[in-house]
C-alpha cells in the first residue's frame, strides 16, 4: 500500500475536483478460508484500496452526474479518477433524480482515525477447531464443508460541501456443513460474526450432529402445501428480497409487489395480521453499518448518484402489521412530498413473540420444519411469487417430535403473501441468511409458522 | 483487429513476475503463479427517458499464488511495486503455513506446456471505452424513447454493460502470457401497467463477447427488435393464462441457453462433482463414477465445452493457470463423456492434462474451475424451428429467458420466458402466459426428440454466473440450436403461492 492515508486522497481528490463533488475512499482487507472433504480447498487474504468519485455538471436541460469506482494504489491515481467522473458528468444527460449534494451537518465519525484491518490470523483458532473437527467428521464417516470469511471496510466521504464522514464496517461468517459419507444426508449452519470471537466450532458441530442424527430416519413426502416452520434464516432469506424490492418510485407507477393502482402504493395498508415489524437500523447493536449513503444505486434499482452522503437514519418498513413506508431517494421523496429513506445494510424482524424454534417443534402436531433455503429467483414480480429450493435438511414433525428427515422440495410462494399467513412468530435472533449472505450479512430474524408452504415440486437432491 | 493495450503493456510485469517467482523460489515453494490483471467496466441503466446511472469501474492489482510443502496459499494487492510483489509471495506462504492443518494431502498440478511470451486478443472490432459517451448513451436512449413512443408501452427501461479486461500471467515454469478481450450487453424492456396490473417484454439480444459494432448493426438488429416488442407486450397482456399440465416444447436458443447453462454447465464441473462446492454451489448429480457412463440425455445431444469460439464470453487464449485454449466433449450421444477441469482435479482425477477451465474473477479472487463455453451441438441437416413446431400437436414454443432456479444437485428446475406461444396441431396459434416449466434434468434431456439445424443455432449467453467463496463471477456463453422435448411439466404460476 501507498503510504498516503485515505483521508488525504479524499481531500486530494476534492482539492483537484473542478465540479461538486463526492469522493470516498475505502480500505478493505480480508481473510478467508475455505474447505471441502475434510480439507481446505483454497485461502487468502487480501487487501484493497478503492476511490469513488462522482461528479456532477450543469448540462443542457438539468444536472448530470458521472460516477468512476477505481482501485487506486495512492495519490498519483487520483487526479484520472477524478477526471473520469468530471467527463463522464460533463459529457452525460440531466437525470431525473438531480438534486443539489448533500450539505454537511454533525456527527460523531473519528474522521482523523487510521483504517482498521484484519488478517489471516483471526482465523488461526477456527482452523485449529477446524483440524480437530476434520480428524473426528473422518472417523464418525461425515465430511465436512464450508468456508469461515472475515472482512474490515473503511470508508471516508468528503464532498465539495464540507461533508466529512468515516465509517467502518466489520463483516464475518461461518458457513459449516456436514454431510455423512455416502451424500444423503445433510446439516447447515451459518454464524454471522464480527470478529469470530464469538464462534465455537466444537458447539456447531455439535449442532450439526443432532441434525445428523435426525436424518437417520428417511421419509418420503409428496408435493403439497404443508404447515411448515420457516427458522431464522430462511425467513430472512425471503425478507431480504421483498426489502431489495421496496422501491416507492416502482410502486407508484405500478411495477412492483408494492403497487397500490392509480399512482399509489400499499404504504397503510396492512400485510400481516400479526404485529410483525421490520426495519432497518445502522446503529442496531450487533449489526453497526455504515450509516450513511456510500453507493449510488440500492438493490431495488434506486439511484442515489446524488444523495451520497445522505446519513441513513433507522426506518420502520413495515410497523405492527402494516407497510409504512419504501425505499426512495431526496429528488423522489421532494416530488411526491415525502422523506427519503436510504436501506441500511441490516434488517430486523420481530413480532413480538419469545418462542424458540425448539419450543416452537414441541408444539407442532405435524408439520415440516426447515433448515434453509436457497437459488431463490422471482417467478411472477406483481405478487412477488418466489421459487426457490428447500436444502441441507427438511426434517417432520409429528406430536411435538422431530421423527425424521424428508425430502426437498422446489417452493413457490410469495413472502407478501406469506406476512399474512404466518400464524405464529417466535423470538427473533441474529442469524446467517443462506442464500444472500454474499451480499446481506446482517439480519436479526425470527423464526415462524406457516400453515400451508407451497411445495411445488419434490427436489431429488440430497 | 485491435492490439494489446500499450497502457497495459507498460505496466512493469516482468519486474511484478520476477521479484515475486524469485520470492517464492526463494521460500521453498514448488509451484508459484502471478496474475497482474486490469479490468475495466462500465454500467448505464435508462429509465423512460432519462438516463439514471452512469458508473465506470476499475480494477487493477495482482495476486501471488503458491504451493508451499504441498499447501496452497494466495495473497493479493493493488500496489504494482516489485516490493509488494515479493511481499506478497511471502504472505501467500503465510496463509499456506496457516492452513496446513487442513491439509492431508499434498497439492498435485497436470502437467502443461510452457508457453513463454505468448499473446492474445479476442475478436471484436470496437473497443466501447473508445467510443464518446454521448454516442453510447444516445443510442441506448433512443432505442428506449422507441419504445416509450409505441401504443401500450407505459414506460422502458434499458441498460448498457460492457468489460475491456487485460491480464498477465506468469509462473515458475517459465510461462508468460498477455491477454485482451472485450464484452458489451444491452437489453431493453418495455413495461404495460393496466387494470390487469404490470407486464413486461424485454429483447433477447444474446450479451456477446464482441465490442460497440454490436450496437451499429453487427451480429444483432437492435432497431428491428425494439420495433417488435411493443406488439409482442400487448399480444403477452391479452393472453389465455396456461393450464397447467404436460405438454411438448420448442424451445428457442434465447431461453434453451440458459437451461444449458444450469443443469448442463454447472453439473458438468468436477469441482462439483467432487464435493469442492457441496457447502456452497452444490454438487452434482453426475457424480464422477458416472463418467463414461450416465444417460444424460437422448442419442441427438451432443456437448461441447470449448475457451476458443469467436465472441464466446469464455473465451480466451490462456486460463488463469496458464493452460492454453481447448474444445472438449462433455456428452457425446447423450452420454457424459467429459468434465471440466483444472490442473489440479486433472492430475489428482487421472486426466494428463487440465482442459483450460481456471479463471478468477479479479486479481483478487483465487483461480477456479470456471465454466467455459457449453454448447449443445445442432444436427447437421436437422429440422428448422418452424419445422419443429409442425411436429407438435399441443405444445408450447418459448422464447427468451425471465427466471431461472435449480436444487443443489442440478436436478429439479424452473424457468420460465418472455414469450410462450400455444402450438396446435403443428402450428402457433397465438401467446400464453403465467407459464413456468419444471423438470429433473436427465427426464428433460431425454425427452429431447429433435435438435435444428445450424440455422437455428445462436450463441446466447451471460455476464453474471456466480460461484465460489469469496463470490465471484464469470462471462460465459452457450451456443445451442432450437430443441423440441416432449411431456414436459408446465406450471400456471397464478396457481402456485399460498391460499389461506
Amino acid at each position: 500500500m501507498s503510504a498516503a492515508p485515505p483521508q488525504d486522497l479524499v481531500e486530494q481528490a476534492l482539492e483537484i475536483a473542478t465540479l461538486p463533488c463526492v469522493a470516498w475512499v475505502t480500505e478493505h482487507a480480508e481473510a478467508n478460508v475455505r474447505w471441502a472433504n475434510n480439507a481446505l480447498t483454497t485461502n487468502g487474504e487480501m487487501r484493497s484500496r478503492r476511490l469513488a468519485v462522482t461528479a456532477t455538471a450543469e448540462v443542457a436541460g438539468g444536472t448530470a452526474a458521472g460516477t468512476v469506482i477505481q482501485q487506486i494504489a495512492g495519490a498519483e491515481d487520483v487526479a484520472e479518477v477524478v477526471a473520469a467522473a468530471e467527463n463522464l458528468a460533463r459529457t452525460g444527460r440531466p437525470a431525473e433524480d438531480a438534486a443539489p449534494l448533500v450539505e454537511n451537518y454533525a456527527h460523531h465519525d473519528l474522521w482523523d482515525e487510521a483504517p482498521e484491518t484484519t488478517s489471516i490470523d483471526v482465523l488461526g483458532e477456527l482452523s485449529k477447531g477446524l483440524g480437530v473437527a476434520f480428524e473426528s467428521a473422518h472417523a464418525a464417516r461425515q465430511l465436512l464443508f464450508g468456508f469461515a470469511e472475515h472482512g474490515v471496510a473503511t470508508t471516508y466521504l468528503g464532498s465539495s460541501t464540507g461533508l466529512r464522514r468515516r465509517g467502518v464496517q466489520r463483516t464475518g461468517k461461518l458457513e459449516l456443513n456436514a454431510k455423512t459419507a455416502d451424500f444423503q444426508s445433510s446439516a447447515w449452519l451459518g454464524r454471522a460474526t464480527r470478529d469470530f470471537s464469538d464462534v465455537d466450532v466444537a458447539e456447531a458441530i455439535d449442532e450439526l450432529t443432532t441434525r445428523l442424527s435426525w436424518a437417520r430416519t428417511k421419509l418420503n413426502l409428496p408435493p403439497g402445501r404443508y404447515e411448515t416452520l420457516l427458522p431464522p434464516s430462511a425467513i430472512a432469506d425471503l425478507m431480504i428480497y421483498a426489502y431489495w424490492t421496496a422501491n416507492a418510485r416502482d410502486a407508484e407507477e405500478g411495477r412492483n409487489v408494492f403497487a397500490g393502482g392509480n399512482g399509489t402504493t400499499k404504504i397503510g395498508q396492512r400485510l400481516a395480521e400479526l404485529p410483525i415489524t421490520l426495519f432497518s437500523d445502522p446503529q442496531y447493536p450487533g449489526l453497526e453499518t455504515i450509516p450513511f449513503v456510500d453507493f449510488t444505486s440500492s438493490a431495488d434499482d434506486t439511484s442515489w448518484a446524488f444523495d451520497v452522503g445522505l446519513p441513513i437514519d433507522a426506518t420502520t418498513w413495515i410497523q405492527d402489521g402494516v407497510l409504512r413506508e419504501l425505499i426512495r431517494n431526496r429528488a423522489h421523496a421532494a416530488r411526491t412530498g415525502s422523506q427519503p429513506t436510504a436501506p441500511a445494510d441490516n434488517l430486523i424482524m420481530d413480532g413480538g413473540g419469545t418462542a424458540n424454534l425448539e419450543q416452537m417443534i414441541s408444539t407442532t402436531e405435524r408439520g415440516l420444519l426447515l433448515t434453509c433455503l436457497w437459488y431463490i429467483r422471482d417467478v411472477d414480480p406483481e405478487r412477488l411469487l418466489l421459487t426457490g429450493l428447500t436444502r441441507d435438511g427438511v426434517y417432520l414433525i409429528e406430536d411435538g417430535q422431530v421423527v425424521g428427515a424428508v425430502n426437498n422440495f422446489r417452493f413457490n410462494d410469495s413472502p407478501i403473501e406469506l406476512l399474512g399467513r404466518i400464524t405464529e412468530i417466535g423470538g427473533a435472533e441474529l442469524t446467517l441468511c443462506r442464500e444472500w449472505n454474499d451480499y446481506f450479512n446482517r439480519t436479526v430474524m425470527p423464526p415462524i409458522r406457516v400453515p400451508d408452504f407451497n411445495m411445488s415440486t419434490v427436489s431429488q437432491a440430497s | 483487429m485491435p492490439q494489446l493495450d500499450d497502457r497495459f503493456l507498460a505496466l512493469p510485469l516482468g519486474e511484478l513476475s520476477d521479484a515475486a517467482l524469485s520470492k517464492a523460489k526463494e521460500l521453498g515453494c514448488s509451484h508459484a503463479e502471478v496474475r497482474v490483471e486490469r479490468i475495466r467496466q462500465a454500467y448505464r441503466s435508462f429509465r423512460d427517458h432519462a438516463l439514471e446511472t452512469t458508473a465506470d469501474g476499475q480494477v487493477l492489482g495482482l495476486s501471488v499464488r503458491v504451493v508451499h510443502n504441498g499447501v496452497w496459499g494466495f495473497a493479493s494487492d493493488i500496489t504494482l511495486s516489485t516490493d509488494t510483489a515479493a511481499h506478497l509471495a511471502a504472505r501467500a506462504v503465510a496463509t499456506a503455513k496457516v492452513s496446513r492443518p487442513l491439509t492431508p494431502a499434498s497439492v498435485e498440478l497436470a502437467e502443461e506446456d510452457v508457453y513463454a511470451d505468448a499473446s492474445w486478443v479476442s475478436a471484436y472490432e470496437v473497443d466501447p471505452f473508445e467510443v464518446d459517451e454521448a454516442t453510447k448513451t444516445g443510442r441506448i436512449l433512443g432505442l428506449n424513447e422507441a419504445l416509450l413512443a409505441a401504443p401500450g408501452v407505459t414506460h422502458a427501461t434499458a441498460m448498457l454493460g460492457y468489460v475491456h479486461e487485460n491480464k498477465y500471467f506468469a509462473n515458475l515454469a517459465g510461462t508468460s502470457t498477455f491477454q485482451q478481450r472485450v464484452r458489451l450487453q444491452a437489453q431493453l424492456t418495455a413495461v404495460n401497467v393496466g387494470k390487469h396490473g404490470f407486464a413486461t417484454m424485454r429483447t433477447t439480444a444474446p450479451s456477446t463477447g464482441r465490442g460497440w459494432e454490436y450496437l451499429t448493426g453487427t451480429a444483432w438488429d437492435f432497431d428491428a427488435e425494439v420495433a417488435e416488442i411493443p406488439e409482442l407486450l400487448a399480444a403477452h397482456v391479452a393472453a389465455p393464462s396456461v393450464e397447467a399440465g404436460l405438454y411438448d416444447l420448442v424451445i428457442h436458443p434465447s431461453n434453451l441457453f440458459l437451461t444449458i447453462h444450469e443443469s448442463i454447465g454447472h453439473a458438468t464441473e468436477l469441482d462439483r462433482a467432487l464435493g469442492y462446492e457441496a457447502a456452497y454451489a452444490g454438487t452434482s448429480f453426475a457424480t464422477f463414477d458416472q463418467l463414461g457412463k450416465l444417460q444424460y440425455g437422448s442419442d441427438v445431444m451432443n456437448v461441447t465445452g470449448d475457451r476458443l469460439v469467436d465472441h464466446g464470453l469464455a473465451t480466451i487464449g490462456f486460463d488463469d493457470e496458464g493452460v492454453a485454449q481447448q474444445r472438449f466433449d462433455i456428452i457425446s450421444g447423450g452420454t457424459l463423456v467429459g468434465y471440466q477441469l483444472n490442473r489440479q482435479m486433472a492430475a489428482e482425477n487421472g486426466f494428463e492434462r487440465s482442459n483450460g477451465c481456471a479463471y478468477g474473477d479479479s486479481p483478487g479472487h483465487i483461480a477456479m474451475q470456471r465454466m467455459p463455453n457449453v454448447s449443445l451441438q445442432p444436427a447437421p441437416d436437422g429440422p428448422s424451428t418452424t419445422e419443429l413446431i409442425s411436429g407438435v400437436d399441443k405444445g408450447i414454443y418459448i422464447v427468451g429467458d425471465k427466471s431461472w432456479s435449480i436444487d443443489m444437485q442440478r436436478y429439479n428446475f424452473q424457468f420460465t420466458g418472455q414469450q410462450f406461444y400455444k402450438i396446435d396441431k403443428g402450428r402457433l396459434a397465438g401467446q400464453l402466459k403465467d407459464v413456468a416449466y419444471q423438470a429433473t434434468t436427465t427426464d428433460f434431456w431425454r425427452s429431447m426428440e429433435a435438435v435444428g439445424n445450424q440455422d437455428t443455432y445462436v450463441l446466447g449467453g451471460a455476464f453474471n454466473c456466480g460461484k465460489g467463496q469469496p463470490g465471484q463471477i464469470a462471462p460465459v456463453s452457450h451456443g445451442c440450436p432450437s430443441a423440441l422435448f416432449r411431456q414436459v411439466n408446465v406450471l400456471n404460476t397464478q396457481a402456485e403461492g399460498g391460499q389461506s
